[in-house]
């Protein structure tokens, strides 16, 4: 199985989780998961609450989106997200902090767990819990096994492959207990005995952290992987954990598995032992050079020009500011876009390290090849996408990428492989509803 | 304008990896053998490798310069591989006019007009050395006895190469076990101690090119393991139905070509399969057609031959064997 190994650049995996404080505005975006965006149920001029209730989920795909400050509703209008896509967002003006008051603000940790599996997915579903490894998928439809379907494991992923990035390993340091207690209510929900955490070996501490901590919890067991880019995707995880294949197309409950990842855990913790809705979370904010780089537990809707400042301001010869990790995270073009739930780390490049490579001719080293984690053939797609053979692309299984960039990362020649294949993927993805539709028209 | 920030796609981070880079590992894994190569021909090596070198760098630039008319990219190294594998391709005492038409079929014919680097289906080095071997037998085939710089150039005393004294001796109805007196023992062609192709003859140094290809995941194993294995794996098959009639092993691998031709020329990135499995059908393909050449053609060598046949057989293997897919088979561990 192929895989890469980027210098690994964990400047702020040894740097405790800080407050980030409260914003004196905040943008929050409607659309912070996968699925259909939640509706608006606030009005200009309202007062809100920290961790009341502003938009409601649309559909079993959706997520409530919570207040993260209290304050009153300045307007409801348009923001480019991280995403660089436009989207209805709610822009509330500060003032004070004044939280719901059924959230249990102390500091007591609750490991008896009261709901029962109904009530736990329910509250997920409520408190607006999503993936916060970076895919923000709702986690009440993962906890959902639909009939038919069966889940004998469930797979906490704590693996952090992107480089730069730290805030789960941190939140594992820190907050460990706690995710541990998570862990046990998605089991709960899930109906499940075991789970294991996959971590890998390049965060020692972590790895005993944790074994030491899941001790003390039924079924639950920690396993040191090698280090691997990207052995933190859905599918590399499962095999390295269970040696177990998703097949093409397919989800993990296919295998009769579950994915989640360890922020995720501690936010169920949060919801489910503290009635604590999502709307904060860990980000690492770093960069080479960054005068101050660290984690910080940011509100959702925080410019991320704040967390910037914090982090010591933004450094001259910066090129590129990343919303993610440097191999699948997103360039953003204005500082200003809110922190979302799926922000895990705002990575800065300098100038010099933002510009991508001379194009040279393919030498046909087949490198692309024996770094696809999912053995398809870079170099192949590239070539079908720029000459517009989709048929013949999706018959190379072009939709399977899941666009890790190894290809990209590892061409000697600097070709633009992952461009090329997402291209294609787009392509022949609407190509192939287009004959879902035709089929049912005629 | 320096202010503004760059927005394009993932990834954001590169490998260290580069053409140039690649071109400079192989050309660090050759040398060796050009060490070999001088220590066993002198300055005669020197000159042909030199003359190689120079004109397959030359007449690439001007093709790229004055025909394609497009940027030259000569400093990624290609042209240099090219060039030396040439010149080990090549006996010691060649003339230089000789040498500069087989550079000018390599990279003229047999890169260039196909589009350059990337493009050309066929191994350059071998077309050159093939058109050579083809248009000037006599010249290509007079072998000189390594005598290290008293080797000399146009004058040296040539011999015949151990593979052309089993094949004549096979032919005149002579038994191995009498052939093999007038060859080296393996020990002296481990070393490289005999006549044959500049670069060719000394197995250990290529052991040590290879052994550096391997350390900087240059090339993989499959195509040159699987081409001395299958060779192996033959000739021992070949050599207990009649000892007498065909030659061990042993004999196959360290005589001739075939280490330079596993481990340098059947593995070059362009001419060769994308994927493990099409990798080894293709190396199995260069020993097997290796030793079909040298036991039933007329030629006593066949590894340049071997690779540039199933050089012509790639795409099509490229078209049908494919890497077993992640989630093709639904498995359950």
């Amino acid at each position: 199985m192929g895989g890469v190994h980027p210098p690994e650049n964990k400047l702020t995996a040894g740097i405790p989780i800080q407050v980030l404080p409260v914003p004196t505005a905040v943008v929050i975006p409607v659309s912070q998961h996968i699925g259909v965006p939640a509706t608006v149920i606030v009005n200009k001029g309202d007062k809100v609450k920290t961790g009341q209730k502003i938009a409601e989920s649309k559909g079993f795909v959706s997520s409530n989106i919570h207040s993260s400050v209290s304050g009153k509703v300045n307007r409801i209008d348009s923001v480019i997200d991280t995403s660089g896509y436009k989207q209805t967002a709610i822009f509330i003006d500060v003032d004070g902090d004044e939280w719901v008051e059924t959230i249990d603000r102390s500091d007591e940790i609750i490991v008896d767990i009261r709901l029962t599996s109904e009530e736990i997915v329910k509250r997920c579903l409520e408190s607006g819990i999503v993936g916060l490894g970076g895919a923000t998928f709702p986690s009440h439809v993962k906890l959902t096994v639909p009939s038919g379907k069966k889940c004998d494991i469930l797979i906490i992923n704590g693996v952090e492959c992107e480089p730069y990035l730290t805030s789960d390993h941190r939140l594992m340091m820190e907050r460990g207990e706690e995710i541990l207690i998570g862990i046990s209510i998605l089991m709960k929900a899930l109906n499940v005995n075991m789970a294991r955490i996959g971590i890998e070996n390049n965060k020692l501490d972590a790895i005993e952290h944790m074994t030491k901590l899941a001790g003390g919890f039924q079924g639950i067991t920690v396993h040191a992987l090698k280090v691997k880019y990207p052995q933190g995707a859905e599918k590399q995880l499962i095999k390295a954990l269970i040696n177990r294949e998703v097949p093409s197309g397919r989800l993990p409950l296919d295998v009769n598995c579950v994915v989640h990842n360890v922020g995720t855990s501690f936010a169920v913790y949060e919801a489910v032992q503290k009635n604590k809705p999502l709307f904060e979370r860990v980000v690492t904010i770093t960069g080479k050079s960054l005068t101050n780089p660290g984690n910080y537990l940011v509100r959702t809707g925080t410019p991320i020009s704040k967390l910037i400042e914090a982090a010591g301001g933004l450094p001259e010869d910066t090129g590129k500011i990343i919303c993610g990790g440097p191999m699948m995270g997103k360039a953003i073009s204005n500082p200003d876009v809110p922190v979302v739930k799926g922000t895990s780390g705002i990575v800065l490049l300098p100038r010099d390290e933002s510009v991508r490579a001379e194009v040279n001719p393919c030498i046909r080293c087949a490198k692309c090849v024996s770094v696809c984690a999912l053995n398809l053939e870079p170099y192949l797609l590239m070539t079908l996408s720029e000459r517009g053979m989709f048929e013949k692309a999706e018959h190379e299984r072009i939709t399977d990428c899941m666009e890790c960039g190894s290809c990209s990362y590892t061409c000697p020649a600097g070709r633009p492989l992952l461009d090329y294949i997402r291209l294609g993927k787009s392509t022949v993805i609407k190509i192939a509803r287009e004959r879902v539709v035709k089929q049912k028209v005629s | 304008m320096s202010n503004l920030l760059n927005v394009s796609p993932s990834p954001h981070a590169h490998g260290e990896e580069t053409t140039r880079k690649l071109m400079t590992g192989v050309i660090i894994a050759l040398i060796p053998a050009l060490l070999a190569s001088i220590f066993y021909f002198g300055y005669a090596a020197i000159i042909v490798t030199a003359t190689s070198v120079i004109s397959c760098i030359l007449i690439e630039y001007l093709i790229q310069k004055f025909v394609f008319k497009k940027p030259v990219t000569i400093t990624d190294g290609s042209a240099i591989v090219t060039g030396l594998l040439l010149a080990f391709n090549l006996p010691s005492n060649i003339p230089v006019f000789i040498i500069v038409i087989g550079s000018f079929v390599a990279i003229a014919i047999a890169k260039m007009t196909f589009g350059g680097i990337g493009n050309n289906p066929f191994n350059p080095a071998l077309v050159g050395r093939v058109f050579m071997l083809i248009s000037f037998p006599v010249q290509m085939t007079s072998w000189p006895v390594p005598a290290g710089f008293a080797t000399g150039y146009s004058d040296a005393v040539t011999g015949a190469t151990p593979l052309a004294i089993v094949k004549e001796g096979l032919k005149n109805g002579e038994p191995i076990s009498q052939l093999v007196s007038q060859i080296p023992p393996p020990s002296q062609m481990f070393l490289g101690n005999m006549g044959g192709s500049m670069g060719e003859i000394a197995a250990v140094v290529l052991l040590i090119g290879f052994a550096y290809l391997l350390f900087k995941k240059i090339i993989t194993w499959h195509i040159p393991v699987s081409i001395i294995v299958s060779i192996a794996i033959f000739t021992t098959i070949l050599w207990l139905i009649n000892p007498e009639k065909n030659a061990g092993p042993m004999f196959h691998i360290l005589a001739g070509g075939v280490l330079l031709g596993a481990i340098f020329m059947a593995t070059d990135y362009v001419t060769s399969p994308m994927n493990p499995k099409a990798m080894i059908i293709y190396g199995c393909g260069i020993g097997i057609l290796t030793i079909i050449i040298r036991v039933w053609g007329a030629y006593p060598e066949g590894v340049s031959f071997a690779i540039l046949i199933m050089n012509a057989f790639v795409p099509l293997m490229n078209f049908y064997i494919k890497p077993k897919r992640f989630g093709e088979e639904v498995k359950n561990g």
